[in-house]
């Protein structure tokens, strides 16, 4: 017979890395529920001992740090689209967390679960890939800081130990003049998970690309940073040649497969043709300034 | 860990809010939690402890339709009624945020409300008609 799960629900960091450091591989982290309770309605989440990290305040909140963002793990993605410090300097997030579930999960689904339940389908991880941001890892032995680009291992594994918990992420602001930019592909703009999805960030220098950096999901079995496409860009003159270049190298960089939502195919064409798009946002922009 | 969905149906036998999908797309257990509206079937009711929460039976008033019901009513915005509680309850949130909401808002406020009757003009001409008369529906 199976047991009736148990539910701890601590009203402090302290409690749950205690509760953590005492039976950490039998606790199932929940915040927002949005990806967990979908698997246990469909029962096939395992009888397990859940630690309910909801009303932990002290991982809720954005705060200013200069040179960037500190996003508490609890953070709603209604929260990050109505917060005037997100809009200002990290506006593809905001552009991501519209683009997620609609709004009743907008409500409740957390970036820090985006980040811990590790799809690679999740829409607000090419912006954290883009941005080059940071997480903040705690456990009762310490904190840790971790690069973003770092956190995954392999298809849904990260580098986090059994006893710790993601608390916050670190995101810099995009600097004046760096273009940011936001896309999903998906069967529609609400309820849809993505076929692809790319955030890329560029600052030009005239008519060069002085630094760009793209984030992708859906395409490969962790978010990806598209490095040798990058590699090509930075440096060079944007014109229509080199975005053809970039277009056809990306779609080759990249290692989709076919799946229940899109094919291998189809992921590596739209994923130049959305790379292409931003370019050409990027020319459009400076042609009319 | 038991949800709110549960609760509410079989404990409180508050059966107005429907379970469609059970998983978080189709909105028809949508209700409101601390002014904020979500899918009942993904929140553990031991997240709602001392929360105030508002189901589709909240919205009558002294045993009448509310302004938003009748304009349901009146625009043909229910036809089977199973999506109906919960597109009542996203639009009350919507209009609890936005009291003139334009027909795009509308739009983005149920998309996490699927309806297979009505083709979804008829629910949005109803919280349009309803968003005329405000002081009928809060």
């Amino acid at each position: 017979m199976r047991q009736t799960p148990t539910v701890q629900s601590p009203l402090t960091l302290n409690e749950i890395y205690a509760a953590l450091a005492e039976c950490a591989g039998d606790l199932k982290i929940i915040a927002g529920g949005t990806d967990l309770m979908v698997l246990a309605n469909a029962h096939q989440l395992e009888a397990s001992n859940f630690l309910d990290i909801w009303r932990v305040d002290e991982l809720r909140g954005i705060s200013d740090e200069g040179d960037a963002l500190r996003i508490g793990a609890l953070t709603t993605y209604t929260q990050l689209i109505r917060a005037p410090l997100i809009q200002q300097f990290i506006p593809a997030l905001v552009a991501a967390s519209r683009t997620i579930g609609a709004v009743q999960i907008q409500n409740r689904g957390t970036l820090g679960g985006n980040i811990v339940n590790a799809s690679p389908a999740g829409d607000s991880l090419p912006v954290l890939a883009a941005y080059d941001a940071a997480l903040e890892i705690g456990s009762q032995r310490g904190t840790r800081r971790v690069a973003f680009n770092e956190f995954y291992t392999g298809y849904r594994r990260t580098v986090l130990a059994a006893d710790e918990l993601v608390i916050a992420a670190r995101v810099p602001k995009v600097k004046a003049g760096e273009r940011d930019f936001f896309c999903k592909v998906g069967t529609r703009r609400a309820q849809a998970i993505s076929k692809i999805v790319m955030s890329a960030k560029a600052q030009m220098n005239a008519a060069s690309i002085a630094s760009i950096q793209i984030g992708i999901g859906s395409v490969a079995p962790t978010v990806m940073r598209a490095t040798q496409t990058e590699a090509l860009l930075v440096g060079a003159t944007l014109t229509p040649d080199l975005i053809e270049q970039a277009r056809q190298m990306i779609a080759n960089e990249v290692t989709p497969i076919t799946d229940l939502r899109s094919t291998e195919h189809y992921r590596r064409s739209v994923t130049g043709n959305v790379l292409t798009k931003f370019l050409r946002q990027i020319i459009e922009g400076a042609e009319a300034r | 860990m038991r949800r709110l969905l549960d609760v509410l149906r079989e404990d409180l036998r508050l059966t107005g809010t429907k379970e469609g999908c059970g998983e978080g797309e189709c909105g028809a257990c949508s209700v409101i939690v601390d002014g904020e509206v979500i899918n009942s079937c993904l929140v553990p009711v031991c997240q709602t402890q001392k929360a105030q929460i508002l189901t589709v039976e909240g919205l009558a008033m002294d045993g009448r339709l509310n302004g938003l019901q009748q304009a349901f009513l009146e625009c043909g915005g229910a036809q089977c009624g199973i999506c109906t509680p919960g597109m009542l309850i996203a639009a009350r949130a919507l209009l609890e945020a936005n009291a003139q909401p334009s027909r795009d808002e509308i739009k983005e406020a149920i998309a996490g409300n699927l309806c297979r009757c009505t083709g979804y003009v008829k629910i949005i001409d109803a919280i349009e008609q309803a968003a005329t008369a405000p002081a009928q529906i809060l």
